[in-house]
This record gives structure tokens, sequence and C-alpha cells, in this order.
């Protein structure tokens, strides 16, 4: 009975998690930071069926994240102009099924091929949509965007939806129900040949399907599902810009996916939920915060390209079979290295961002790791590029032990495997 | 009784060079047919040719007395022909029970089936389980494909090939780099799951088509020079000298 229902037991939490969150973090920044969290998990998920489970690269994915929710928006403004009965939760169905109708048509043209045609057509697809936006204008609202007022529209069992809280509520609704329909997806027929076709497209037609027609179906539901999530997006935000469907926003969805780790369902959640915290802090804090993303990124992709979940998962698997200790020297070597080449590389940016961008407006004195530095002065240039060198040199030098520890506890846990 | 498979003066060229020659074969209903012949042969190429993974410069196929030429690998496969690689080909990264399960979805008519999942359909959970019976990997059940030994990593081919009960069954090289008695084990298992099929197969093992074939024919140079039964293939001056004389079977 205990085995039969464990299967409940991350479900559970999850939506705990959903619940209980805005009573831990109830101030209003963090409210719409976990609003946008949850957008964010559908829509990184999203991207997860093309990437992680059927193999399809996508430079374009916010085009259906950004139409759906140019379509829920403009949906809402017709429902409270003509009195409408639609009330606000069915809106980023709305959104989901213009992100499917833009997927089929667009599916039908990128998923003929897969690989870098694939990839080149997705890329060719954002751009189209993202330049028609400054032509059709009526549609994108040119640099301001979309507005609506989401309070306008009939109340749902009472509820206008006019505060934040209201809000994530309804978010995390549609982000659980979202998140174990794709979850239950992969386990599905279709979810196997999508695997399938990742793996070996060519001899998914030796067992009678067609890699075209699975990577197609694929593509409209993750269409589907970015769709509904720009439908959310655009009731929490209450306004749609082009920005929403370019290609920074398809980098981003990217990014949430492969940080967090392709490789297991839950990687995008936790990479999405990572990246949204990152990007607001972040911001605060520098504004060189995209160039962070793109450092974090190649990190990522160098050291650790199972992402967060899949290195984490690694790990665990050392510490279960007893074996996790084999890794500590070479972490305790490699570690502090680290942390300066990330150290010397932060300094380095700031100061390069303070002088070269901020210096004549602010001046080139700054705070930096809690000390006062004037960037326009060598020695604090000096310990950045020291530090960093140094750093990186040693972590040159050191990640071999890393790879021949994990060498020795992958030897160890197989053999226990096979035993 | 209409032929299982039926090839008509098929031909195909890489460009100036002609690798297959004018085939023409017909292949009974239930028959065991092995397909003999020296390297660059163009066995290969046959099998590609008539499962659809590469097209005809000309001539047809038919299976089952409809033609399938030009027709694309996963439609011909819907038809009830199925094929193995000399290169073994499966899905590394996935379980030999996927691997399995997903040889299975189609011929159960799942098709792209969204909507319910994979653990409650019993039928492919028992088909799976029948297959990795059969091919001798149950103990290996949650083992990624791509981990596998070569001779269990042949067997899954074998597997996978039969997986969707195709009535025309065509294995290219199932015994290759495999030792005696793994090649034994083979021939057993081959014996056992092509029951009641039509079974086209390439091999170099002479043994192992001595012992399971009806039917032999000798491709040589991108043409059949004998087609016949093995006692009288093994007589055949003209299949002595071309080919069996170099093994001095
Ligand atoms: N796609 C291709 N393009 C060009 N030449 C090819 C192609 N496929 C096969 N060939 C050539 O066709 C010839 C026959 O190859 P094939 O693989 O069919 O031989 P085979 O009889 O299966 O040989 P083996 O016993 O070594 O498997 C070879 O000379 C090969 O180089
Ligand atoms: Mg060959």
């Amino acid at each position: 009975m205990t085995a039969r229902l464990s299967w409940l037991a991350p479900w559970l939490a999850f939506a705990l998690i959903l619940i209980a969150a805005p009573r831990v973090f109830p101030s209003p920044t963090a409210l719409t930071m976990m609003s946008l969290m949850g957008v964010m998990i559908i829509f990184a998920l999203s991207y997860n069926m093309l990437l992680g489970q059927t193999g399809l690269l996508s430079f374009g994915h916010a085009v259906y994240y950004g139409l759906g929710g140019f379509v829920a928006i403009h949906t809402m403004n017709a429902v409270i102009h003509n009195k409408l009965g639609l009330s606000i939760p069915v809106i980023p169905l709305v959104g989901g099924l213009a992100g499917l109708v833009f997927g089929v048509l667009f599916g039908l043209i990128s998923t003929r091929r897969a690989g870098l045609v694939f990839s080149m057509i997705s890329l060719g697809i954002g751009e189209l949509v993202s330049s028609s936006s400054f032509i059709l204008r009526t549609f994108f609202g040119g640099e301001e965007g979309i507005t609506t007022n989401r309070s306008k529209l009939a109340p749902f069992l009472g509820h206008k939806f006019g505060p934040q809280l209201e809000v994530y509520y309804l978010i995390g609704v549609w982000c659980f129900v979202c998140v174990v329909a794709m979850y239950a997806l992969t386990r599905t027929p279709f979810g196997r040949m999508c695997n399938a076709v990742r793996e070996n497209p060519e001899r998914v037609e030796f067992v009678g399907y067609s890699p075209r027609m699975v990577r197609l179906i694929a593509f409209c539901f993750a269409a589907f599902f970015a769709g509904i999530a720009g439908g959310l997006a655009a009731i929490s935000f209450e306004i749609m810009n082009a920005q929403q469907l370019g290609a920074q926003q398809s980098s981003l969805v990217l990014l949430m996916a492969y940080i967090g780790g392709v490789g297991s369902f839950a990687g995008p959640i936790v990479g999405a939920v990572i990246i949204t915290y990152l990007q607001i802090m972040l911001s605060d804090v520098t504004s060189a915060w995209q160039l962070y993303f793109g450092l974090m990124f190649i990190a990522v992709v160098m050291f650790a390209p199972e992402g967060v979940v899949g290195w984490t998962m690694l790990h665990l698997r050392a510490l279960r079979g007893g074996v996790a200790w084999r890794l500590a020297p070479a972490y305790a070597a490699v570690g502090p290295a680290l942390v300066a080449t990330g150290a010397g590389a932060i300094m380095i940016i700031e100061l390069a961002n303070r002088q070269l961008a901020e210096a004549r407006s602010e001046g080139s004195a700054m705070r930096l790791f809690g000390f006062d530095v004037d960037a326009s002065t060598l020695p604090p240039w000096i310990v950045a590029v020291a530090l960093f060198a140094a750093g990186t040199i040693l972590v040159l030098r050191l990640w071999p032990r890393v790879g021949d520890a994990w060498g020795a506890v992958n030897a160890r846990l197989h053999f226990r495997g096979e035993g | 009784m209409s032929a299982a498979l039926s090839l008509l003066d098929l031909r195909k060229s890489f460009g100036p060079v002609q690798i297959i020659r004018g085939v023409s074969l017909e292949i009974a209903e239930g028959e065991r047919h092995a397909i003999i012949g020296p390297n660059g042969a163009g066995k290969s190429t046959l099998f590609n040719l008539v499962s659809g993974r590469i097209r005809p410069s000309s001539g047809e196929v038919r299976l089952h007395g409809q033609a399938i030429t030009g027709l694309s690998p996963f439609e011909i496969n819907r038809r009830g022909l199925s094929r193995s690689f000399q290169i073994t080909n499966i899905f590394p990264k996935m379980s030999v029970e996927e691997n399995l399960r997903c040889a299975a979805l189609w011929s159960l008519g799942y098709k792209y089936a969204f909507w319910t999942s994979i653990e409650r359909l019993s039928d492919v959970c028992e088909r799976a389980e029948w297959l990795m019976d059969r091919v001798g990997l149950t103990v290996r059940r949650h083992v990624p494909a791509g981990v596998l030994s070569y001779a269990e990593q042949r067997a899954l081919e074998i597997g996978v090939t039969i997986g969707g009960s195709a009535d025309v069954v065509m294995l290219d090289e199932p015994t290759a780099g495999m030792n005696n008695s793994e090649t034994e084990h083979a021939v057993a298992l081959i014996r056992k799951v092509t029951e009641g099929k039509t079974l086209v197969m390439v091999e170099h093992d002479m043994g192992v088509v001595f012992s399971l074939a009806d039917r032999i024919s000798v491709l040589v140079y991108g043409q059949i020079i004998a087609s016949d039964a093995p006692e009288r293939i093994r007589e055949n001056p003209a299949v002595r000298e071309a080919y069996l004389g170099q093994d001095g079977a």
C-alpha cells in the first residue's frame, strides 16, 4: 500500500509548496516573483517537451508564449468591451489554444526535419514573428504593447482577481494542472516515442512510427502549454509587448531548461525558479545581470551539463552508495579555485561595467565585496585579474581530479549494481 | 500460394556505380530464405531497398502482392515487414524493456496515443515481457540498451525487430561477431521467434545458413547468381567458384 501511494508524495509536496509559499513570503515583491515563477515553470517544462524529451533544440519557443499572451489579452479586452460572461480562470486556456493554432501552423513547416534544420527554422520563425510585431501595430501595440484590466472581467465565484494573491493562486492551480498533465504525457505511448525519436529517429521508422509526426505532435503540445503560460502572464502583468515573444525570451527559456537540467522532468522546474529569482534579484544588484546569465550558462555547459537537478541526482546516488566521500578531496582542492575564479570574474565585470558604462553618470568610485574602490585606478583591477587568472589556472589543473574521482565513484557504484 | 515478398528487376546506383544490378526474387510465405555473398556484394543495400531505407533506381518490390516500392520505412513496417540492422540500431539510453515496448506499440494499435499511460496497457507490457523472455534479457530489463554486452545488444536488436509481430522478418547478419556458443544461442532464438513467419536473412556463417534456410540466394556483385535449396547450392559450381570457394566450405 505504501509503495502504491509513494508516487503521490512528490505531488503532495509540490501542491503544499504552491499553497504555502505566499504565507511564507507574503511581501508584494515576493508575490509577483512567485507568480512569474509559476508561469515560467509551465513555460520551461513546455520547452523541455521539445529539447529534453524529443531532442529538438528550438530558438523560437517564446513565439507561442507571446502569441498566447497577446491573444489572451485581446480576448480579455474584447470580453470587457462586449460585457461577455467569460471569466479570468478560462483565459489561460484561450492563450493555450492560440499557442496550439500557431504551433500547428509553424510546426508543419519546422518539424519536417530535426537537428540543425529544425533549429534554424525555429530561429527564422522567431525573427519573422517578432519583426512582424513592428508592422502589425494594432495587434502587438508597438512599443508600449497592449494593456488590460483583469478586474473588469466577470467575477468567478465572487473573485475578481484584483489582488495579486488571487492571481497567484490562479497561476498556482494552472501550474499544478499543467505540470501533472505534462508529466503524464511523458508516460504515454506518445511520450515514449518522443524519447525514441530523440535517441534514434531512424530506428523509429522501422517500428512503424513516423518521426516527423511524433515531432509535430510534440511541437503542438509544447506550443499549447507555452500559450497557457503566456495567457497567465497576460493576466498577471496586465500587459503584453513584443519583447515577450522575441529572441531574448526564447533564450531565457532555453537557459532555464538547461540550467535546471533537460535530462530529468524536474530540471526545468528548478531552472525556472532559479533563473526567475536571479533575474529579479540580480537586476536589482547589478546592471550587468545578463552578462552573468551568459557566464552561468557557459559554466553549466562546461562543468555540469546535466544541470542542477541532474548534478544533484548524481551526488545523491553517490551518497546512497556510500562512496560520496571519494569526491571530497577533489572538491576540496577545486572548490577554492572555483571561488577565486568566480570572484575574479565578478570583480572584472563590475569594474568594467562601472568604468565603461556608468562612470560618466555615477562616477568611478564603487563598493565591491564590501570594499570601497575606484574603478579608474589600477589596484582593484590588478587584484581582480590576478584572482581570476590564478583561479582559472588552478581550476584547469585540478579539474582532472574531479573527473578521476567520479571515475572511481562510478566504477564502484557500477560494480555494486552488477553484483 | 502467393509470394510473401517479390523483387522485380531491382536496381540501385550510387552515383555512376550500379550496386544492385537487376535482382529478381520470389520468397514464398513461411519460407526461411538466406542471402549469402561476399563482402560488398550489396546484401545490405538490397535490404535497404526492400525495407524502404533507400529508394531503388528502378524495379519493384511487392509485399504480399502489393507494391511497396518508394514507400517510407514506417509505411512498409505497418504492412508487416520488419528488419534488423547489421550494425546494431536500438535506443541506447532507453532500458531493454522500453526498447521492446516501443517496438510493440504500433502493431498493437496505440499509434500516437497521449491519453493513456503505457503501464496501464497490459497488452503492451505483456508483449514486452514475452519478448524479453524470448530474447533472454528479462534479468536485464532495466539496463540501458547502450551498456548491454555486444551479444545482448544483438539479441535486443532481434527483439525490437520482431516486436511488432511482422509476418515478414528480415535479419541482416544477426550472428556477426558472436562466438560459437552465442551463435548457437542466436540460431535457436531466431528459429523460435520466426516460427510461422517468412524469414529473409543475410548471413556469413555457413553453419547458420545451412541449419536455418529452406532456400539460399547467392548475391555476387549486385546480381543473384543462384537461388536454390541448400544442398543444391552447395553443389552449384558457379557458387563454389564465386563464393564458397573463398571460404573453403
Ligand atoms: N549509401 C551508399 N552510398 C554509396 N555507396 C554505397 C552506399 N551503401 C552501400 N554502398 C556501396 O555498395 C556496396 C555494397 O554494400 P553493402 O553494404 O550492400 O554490401 P554487403 O553485401 O552488405 O557487404 P557486407 O557483407 O560487408 O555487409 C559497397 O561497395 C558499398 O560501399
Ligand atoms: Mg552488409
